[in-house]
Formats: C-alpha cells, structure tokens, sequence
C-alpha cells in the first residue's frame, strides 16, 4: 500500500460529519485525480469502513475515476441524434486511433475516451467534446485530423 | 393492538411492523428481500398491502402499525402490484428453471407459481448481461439471476460480519459485487466463504459449488444436527441424497449458538470426508506388519483376550485408554466406563490435556467450575471484551462473528496477543506481548487496577478470599515491570486495565495461548484474579470464557475421560465417589488416579503396555512426534478406533472401524455447556459400527455386561450418575439443547455460572509470580515458534485434509515469518524452509508478512507432510500437564 498520509487532513476535516464518504471522496479525487485500488484501500483503513462499501459507492457515481485521466477528457455524444448520425462508427473510430477501449486513457497519457448524454446540439449531429471545445458533424475520416490538435 | 387483515380483527403485539403482525397471526404475506435476521431493506415491494381506509399500498415490512388498520393482503390492487414487479423481475431473470440448480428452492419460482406468471410481457431475458463468477471452489455467482434484494449483501454485513461483498454500479449494471471485481476469496476478498450469502439467496444466483449437477433440493432429505468441527456446536442441517451429504444448509433456531444460520466454512463445506474412499469399513489385524482386513468377531476376539491377557501379565494399570473430543458423549461415558469398570484403573484421558487441562484446573480451583461461565449469546451484551490468547475469527469463527458485531454496536475491544490477529484490526486497544508472558502483563494491569481504586471492594469483600495475598504479590508488578518483560509498552498495559476495570459487564475470551504453557494453570488464575477484582463474573456479559476447541472437548471432560474424576467432576479418590459408581456399575474400582495423555506415552517403557486409542491422533496432535512414534512402536499392543487410517493407526495391532458423526446418535456438549443432540443422517459404510456399540461389544467380549439400545439410553444412565446432568434426557433436547449444570427434569439449564455464589463457595484469589517460558531464544535457536490453527483446516486434518474443496483451496502446509527476519535469511514468501528445534526437524513453505513480530514464527499443526509437532516441547505445567506447546525455541533456513 503506497503512502497516503497527505490524505489524512483530508479525512480529519470530516472525522465528525456522518456520510463522509461522498465528500471525501470527492476531495481526494480533486486533490490526487483518481481512485485507485491503494488510494480506496487506504481510506478503507482510516475511515474504518469496509472497501467493499467504498468500491461500492465509487463505482455507482460515474464522476468517481478508479483510473487515471489523460490531460483531455474526449466525450463521445451517444444521444439519439448522435446515435442515428453515426456517433458509434465515431467512437469506434476513436477507439482505434488511440487503441483503447470506452474509459480507458491512451498509452500517453494524453487521451481519456469517454460517452456523454445529449450535448443539447442535435443539429449538428454527430458531436464530441474534447475539454470544452464541441466539433459537430464530425465525419471518421476527420477523427485523426482533430486528435492532431492536441 | 387490535387491527384487521382483510376484514378479519386481530389483537397483535404493538409496536411491530405489518409483516411482523401479520407473521403473529399466521397471515401469510410474500416478501424477497426481507428476513427477521437483518435489517429492513423495503427494496422488493412484494410485500405491499393496501390500507382500506387511505387506499395507499403500503410495505409490510417497513410500515409500523397503527391502531385500528384495516389492511387487504390479496385484494386486487395487492395482487395486481404485486404480478407487475413479478413481471418486472421475471423480465431481466432467465427462465431457465429446468436446469436451475435452486429449482424447487426458488422463492422467484414460488411466486410466479402462486401469482399465475409464465413469462414476462416485457419480455424474456435471453442472452447474458454478466459473467458467471465462479472464481473459487465454493461458491458460484450468477449475477443474471440475481434479483439486486440485498439479502445476502446484509448477511454478509450484519450477520456474518465480512463485508466482503456490496453492490456496485447502478441502473441496469447494478450487481453484487466484489471491490475492482477481483472476486471471492481474491487478496483483496474479506470473504471466509461461510456460505451464509447462498441460504439467505431468495434465487438460485448463488448456489454451493460442490453440489453443482447432484441434486435439487427437493430430491434431499434434512437431518438437523451438530456440527463436528470446533466447539462451538452450530447447528447444520445436513441435506442428504443416495446416502451422500450433498451440501449443508443453515439452521434457524433461537437459543442455538448460531441462530441467524451462521457458520464457518469448515462446517459449510468440510464433509466430503464423510462419503471419503479413505473410510475404514472393516476391523483391521496387523499380521505379519501388514493390516488384514477382519471380521469383527475375530477383531473383538482377539482384542478381548490380548487385553486380558496383558492384565493378568501386568496388572490392570498396564493398559491406558484415550478417549476422544470428537466423540459423543455417550461413547466418552463408556470409554471411561470401559477402563474404569472393565480394565479396572482411571489411566483415561484425552485431548482436552493439550487445550484446556490448565483450564478445568485454574477455574475449578478459583471458582469451583472449569468451564466456560457465561454463553456465546452474551457476547453481544459486553461492554468491553477482552480477548487474551484466542484467535476467534480462524478458531471459532461464528462467535469471532458476533464479537465483531458487538464492537459494531459499541462495544469496546482489548485484544492481546503475540500475533497480529485479525480482530486487532477493529481493536480500541492492542497488546502484542512476547509468548509465555501473559502472568507478568495481567499483574501490571491488576496491579494498576487496585492502585488506581478501579477495584469492586464490595464484590470482592462478599464473594471472594484471599485477595490480600494477590494484593501483596502484584506490589512487584508495576506496568513498567511488566513492559519490560512483556515488550507491551507501561501506557498501554495502563489504558487496557482502565478500560476492563471501567466495564459495566466486561468480559474476558481465551484460549489456547493462554493455557498452552507449563505456566498454563497460572495464566488461567491470573485472568480468575483479574475478573474477580473487578466484579467481573457471575453477570450477563461478563466472565472468563475459554473458547473450546472440539466440537465435544467440554463433553468429554464432562464424561470423565480425566484420570482424576469420574463424570460431573467427581474426584475418583473420594470414597462416597468411588462407591457409588462402584455401586452403579457393579464392580470395584481404584482409588488411584491415573496417568494423563502425555504421562502414559512417557511411561510406556515401564508401567504401560497396551493402549486403547479412541478417535484421537497422538502423532500429530501431541508434543515431540519422535517420542509419541517411539511409544507406540514400543507397546505390546495398540488398538486404534477412528474413521480412518490415521498416521496414529498405522501402529495399531488392531484398528476398529468406527463411524462419523453423520452416521450416528449421541449429544455433543459445546463450549458454552450447551448439550445438544447428533442425528443420524446417512448409514456407515461398510461393517463400520458406532463407537459406542464398540466398546460395549469389547466389554462383553471381556466378560462384563454392557448392553445399552441406544445412545439415549446411555444418558439416562450419565444423568442418574452425574448431577450436572441429571436432568438430561434426550428427548428434553429437541430443538436448542440444554446448558448445564441441569439437575433436574424441572431445570431447564443454566446461562452463566456463579450467580450470586461461587461453586465453590466463596472465589478464590491465587497469587500468581511470572515464571519464564521453559526455552527461551538462544543464539542457535534464536526464534521462538507458536503453534496453532488456521481457519480452514482442522486439528490433525484428518477430516478437512479429505475434504476436497477445502484442501484444494489451502493445500500447503506453511510457517508464518515477519518480513523483517526473511529478508535478513533471504527467505522469499513461499520459499521452502527448514525449522529446526532441539527435537526435530520440518520442511514446510514460508508465508512472509507481518503478522507474527521478528524473533517469532508461527505454524499450523493440521499437515501430516510438515508436522508442527515433531518440534514441539513435552515440558508440562505441573498442576495441569498440558505440555508447552506455545512456545519452542526454533532456527529457520531455507532449502536451496
């Protein structure tokens, strides 16, 4: 088990507040980026809570990461426009290009491969995000173009 | 309270639930997520009723009653309700009843049946969403039938206390899981697979492995009975098919030791012994150094004349029997009797000299009683628990279950040992004393406790004697002291003192590594002294409770398988004794007391020529194998009783083929005094007989009358002799036994000894001075081993080591080192490794870790291959004779 101490003010600011969990939780993946194995085995300890209950809680909140995240976040969207306009041969596109499945991070650490609901911008279906930059209707033949910009 | 269902007036209990209510008045409602063992989830929504007055479905199971409710449990909207989330259900569950395992054990089944549903309107589920989890031997998930009600998620929880498994994801991924889905039994798994999770499974998405294909429930027939493994007397239900234990289900019986169903996974799924190849099915005749298979008349015969034959040689005190923990107690009350009545001497005894000898001997002489004082129930009424050379969670793990339920709701917990046992994980307080110093850290606390005035003056003044003597004594046992000799630092020797003497209802657990020392009587004494100084027993939830390790350890020692008493206690060297067994069994018997187990195989050289070995195995399970084998190769003659051929039996002149606890009727007595009844649940293979028809038989053979019908008419014959039990009879135990002392048909037992009196009168105080272990660490044995069991084996491994799933999951014998030492002898985790003692040596595989600290190993003694024994100390605690089999000095070294 690595060495977590630097956790431990985290887990001291909410040592009397019952359903800690979820905002310790929250505070830890701001602070370190995601939720390993070590991370939730240390807090399994300290908080005297089985891991299984914080596997448990982790993995229901989509927001919680048990891996890390490259340094930008790609969001495929898979609304029904999206899906009707091709949004799976994107992604799969996607997948290809950084050999990786759904969730998952390229080998360097740039990309991280995920699906989101509907962006709101169905007209220009299909749509993804990467960071905070939308691209509308993306084509596969573009998907190498795109990811070249960062 | 007075309410109606369904038009009907009820006068219920108040303050209950619908359900509950309902349950009261046998009006039947349909639940799957609930169960009156565990929490309330109200996830189902089975169990909606609709109240008349509002209209509103309520759920039974989470909706208190009020005065006056009118609730309709079949009324069309109910039913309606209830077939839609039938539906629902039944849409994501795979209707694929015909080759379900849990078919006709299927609470999902049930309910389609009653409510009229063939398959889902919303469709039926037809291609896998999950994996099969089937990642270990014991237990298959199949998360496609799972119907996400929680049950065996709380079981695991609340009851069983593991928390190994929770639900992770959600919406339509939603399932039981384990964490990063490494599965039961994984490193990262709390799982101790006690199978708990598949007899609270209301559908067949957990089902037992090793029954997988055998047969469905409705196919089994159910015998009730108590387990064989350690003391704690969980009830089973053995589920039998073609006389075949095919799996073993819970038993839900308030009043038992284990009443939510709990047990371990030895009890679960260590029975494929039963039906084992391995089993004796005839008598066996050495021959030539060869065993011949025999008929019985010529084994009895020839077992019956070389016995006399030897008497007559030799005098009667030539021939010792051993008894055995494994036994019922009725076949412990003939062994005795055989020796005492038909051999005519009290050379009788067992195993409980290797466990709990300085335990009778210690409490019998501070409190009158040897035995456990309080019941396991009580466990969770403590408000602090001190456990003191006991490793419950691997030992006694149903109540390690309960302990750690108890610290869940508060209860305060002191664990001390010189391992890092589990239950030091959830401890408030931890102590890792160096082996063999138990005396010098309870006189520091005594020592602090009277200091500090945290000492009950009126109990001691009413109840006790000599305490001036101990007060004296612990003068020389400051905390600082006792750090020194312990290695336990002086603070928390204070703060563990503090929080037992604070107790309201503090209790003390212990077991082996307390008495496992040739000081073993005096570390008992030291705990009475403790427990008096406090006012700590003679209450609900207080003690001093040693955990018994057979299943019918207490038994034995209550039947007189002891060389000093005849059953109940009754010394043999007290004439009135003496005659009225005499009387009884129409014989004269001696008044010398006889020689213990590990006396008898020191004397065989001179005074003992035969022995007559019952279901104990000496080899494995005594100190310093070499001496045992030099014994046994050196008696006249050897006859060896046991359900197989043991590494014992194997020097055997005669071996009786004998039955197990499936195949007979007896009682076995539990840790907690609790007499409980063994069924019959399959027959014996071959011409094995019961132990008990065995000895009457040889007896007969020898010319004296023992005839009994059965075992039940044997314990009308204990309960006339011995007054602890004389109000047993067999059909009084029905149901959840009885605990003694029970004197008579109108008692119906006793839940903690020593209310309001010692048995002995007043409790005694004994001054008790620190004695070192008898080795020490030198520099050419410079670690000190421990020795112990781990949870899934068993004793001398006889039945576990034949049970197929158990012995493939933990296969290796081992001997655990802190990393600190390994890396220094460049020992690597799992590397061969050779331990050596003064009297042998042993090969075995290296487990690296930090449970036991540097300077100190520890190894199991189940491994016939890698036997703990053949290193062990015979040196013995002079008052009990229990050898010191906790502390030998040892050097380890790898094999290249």
């Amino acid at each position: 088990m690595g060495n977590f101490s630097g956790l431990d003010r985290i887990i001291e600011k909410y040592s009397d507040q019952p359903g800690k969990l979820i905002p310790v939780l929250h505070e830890v993946q701001e602070e370190i980026g995601y939720l390993s194995l070590a991370v939730q085995q240390y807090l399994a300890e300290r908080l005297k809570l089985p891991l299984s209950k914080i596997y448990g809680v982790v993995s229901f909140y989509s927001f919680f990461n048990t891996e890390p995240r490259g340094q930008h976040i790609i969001g495929v969207c898979m609304g029904t426009a999206c899906y009707v306009k091709g949004a799976g041969k994107i992604l799969e596109k996607l997948k290809s290009e950084l050999a990786i499945e759904m969730g998952q991070t390229s080998a360097d650490q740039r990309f991280t491969l995920t699906i989101t609901r509907c962006l709101g911008t169905c007209s220009m279906a299909p749509v993804l995000m990467i960071d905070d930059q939308l691209y509308g209707t993306v084509r596969t033949t573009e998907v190498a173009g795109i990811l070249n910009r960062y | 309270m007075k309410l109606y269902f369904n038009g009907h007036a009820y006068d219920v209990k108040a303050e209950n639930t619908i359900l509950q209510a309902a349950a009261e008045v046998e009006v039947k409602i349909p639940t799957l997520c609930y169960s009156p063992h565990l929490s309330i989830s109200g996830a189902c929504r089975l169990c909606l009723v609709e109240d008349e007055t509002t209209g509103k479905l309520l759920a039974a199971c989470s909706t208190p009653i009020s005065p006056g409710m009118r609730l309709q449990t079949e009324s069309q909207r109910v039913v309606a309700a209830r077939r839609e989330i039938l539906d629902l259900l039944l849409s994501d569950h795979p209707l694929d009843c015909l080759t379900c395992e849990a078919n006709g054990d299927c609470q999902l089944q049930d309910l389609a049946y009653q409510y009229d549903i063939t398959e889902s309107s919303f469709g039926n589920k037809k291609e896998r969403r999950f994996e099969l989890s089937d990642e270990n031997p014991f237990i298959q998930f199949d998360p496609d039938k799972c119907i996400i009600c929680g049950k065996c998620i709380r079981a695991d929880q609340e009851v069983q206390s593991s928390a190994a498994i929770d639900f992770v994801e959600r919406g339509f991924q939603i399932r039981v899981g384990t964490p990063f889905e490494q599965g039961l039994g994984s490193d990262l798994s709390s799982c101790v697979f006690c199978g708990l999770c598949v007899e609270y499974c209301p559908s067949g998405a957990l089902i037992y492995k090793p029954a997988l294909g055998k047969g469905r429930s409705y196919q089994f027939t159910r015998v009730q009975t108590t387990c064989p493994y350690c003391g704690v007397g969980c009830q089973l239900e053995l589920q039998v098919k073609d006389n075949q234990v095919i799996q073993v289900g819970s038993v839900f019986q308030p009043g038992s030791p284990n009443p939510r169903g709990e047990t371990c996974v030895k009890g679960r799924f260590a029975y494929d012994y039963i039906n084992h190849p391995d089993r004796l099915t005839t008598p066996l005749i050495k021959k030539g150094g060869e065993f011949i298979a025999a008929d019985w008349e010529e084994a009895l015969n020839l077992v019956a004349n070389r016995l006399l034959e030897i008497k007559n040689r030799d005098g009667s005190t030539a021939i010792a029997g051993l008894s055995s923990a494994k036994c019922t107690n009725e076949e412990n009350y003939l062994m005795q009797k055989f020796i005492r009545a038909v051999i005519g001497n009290n050379n009788i005894d067992h195993c409980a000299r290797l466990c709990h000898a300085s335990t009778v001997a210690g409490l019998a002489r501070a409190f009158g009683s040897g035995a456990m004082t309080n019941s396991i129930a009580e466990v969770e009424q403590s408000d602090v628990i001190l456990i003191i050379g006991s490793n419950p969670t691997e030992n006694h793990p149903v109540i390690a279950s309960k302990i750690k339920r108890a610290v869940k709701k508060g209860t305060k917990l002191i664990v001390a040992d010189p391992r890092r046992i589990e239950l030091a994980q959830m401890a408030d307080l931890k102590i890792q004393q160096r082996p063999g110093t138990d005396v010098a850290l309870i006189n520091g606390m005594i020592h602090l406790i009277i200091k500090e005035g945290l000492y009950d003056q009126e109990f001691i003044s009413e109840r006790t004697e000599n305490f001036a003597a101990v007060q004296a004594m612990v003068n020389d046992y400051s905390p600082e002291t006792a750090a020194k000799i312990t290695g336990v630092p002086a603070e928390r020797i204070r703060a563990a003192a503090r929080l037992y003497a604070k107790a309201q209802r503090g209790a003390i657990y212990f077991a082996m590594g307390i008495t496992q020392h040739h000081t073993g009587t005096d570390n008992v004494l030291s705990l009475a002294n403790l427990a008096m100084l406090t006012g700590n027993i003679g209450r609900e939830g207080t003690g001093v409770n040693p955990l018994r390790g057979q299943n019918n350890v207490q038994g034995a020692c209550d039947m007189g398988a002891l060389p000093n008493v005849y059953p109940g206690y009754q010394p043999v060297d007290r004439d009135e004794n003496r005659q009225k067994f005499a009387q009884a069994w129409n014989t004269s018997l001696s008044t010398e007391v006889g020689l213990t187990v590990v006396e008898m195989f020191n004397a065989v050289d001179q005074q003992i020529k035969a022995m007559y070995i019952m279901g104990e195995n000496p080899m494995l399970s005594d100190p310093d194998q070499h001496h045992i084998s030099t014994a046994l190769q050196k008696l006249d003659f050897l006859v060896v009783q046991d359900i197989f051929l043991t590494a014992t039996a194997q020097f055997a002149d005669v071996v009786f083929p004998a039955v197990s606890f499936a195949e007979k009727n007896g009682s076995f007595t539990n840790t907690e005094r609790r007499i409980q009844l063994v069924n019959q649940a399959i027959q014996p293979p071959g011409q094995a007989r019961a132990d008990w028809e065995i000895i009457a038989a040889l007896a007969r053979k020898m010319g004296y009358p023992m005839y009994y019908t059965s075992p039940a008419e044997i314990m009308n014959e204990i309960a006339s002799l011995t007054p602890i039990y004389g109000g047993i009879q067999f059909e009084r135990l029905l149901g959840a036994g009885i605990q003694w002392p029970c004197r008579d048909k109108n008692c119906t037992g006793t839940k903690y000894l020593h209310q309001g009196r010692f048995t002995r009168g007043r409790g005694k105080f004994h001054p008790v001075t620190y004695l070192p272990p008898a080795e020490e660490a030198d520099q050419e044995y410079p670690f000190i081993m421990m020795t112990g069991r781990m949870l899934y084996h068993f004793h001398t491994g006889t039945m576990t080591r034949r049970s197929r799933v158990i012995d493939h999951y933990e296969a290796q014998a081992y001997v655990e080192i802190n990393k600190k030492d390994a890396r220094k002898l460049g020992i690597d985790h799992q590397d061969r490794v050779r331990v050596i003692s003064r009297r042998g040596e042993v090969e075995t595989y290296a487990r690296v870790g930090e449970r036991v600290k540097t300077g100190q190993l520890f190894m199991p003694f189940h491994y016939a291959e890698s036997p703990a024994n053949r290193l062990t100390n015979s040196v013995l605690d002079p008052v009990a004779k229990i050898p010191e089999l906790k502390v030998t000095a040892v050097k380890i070294e790898r094999i290249c």
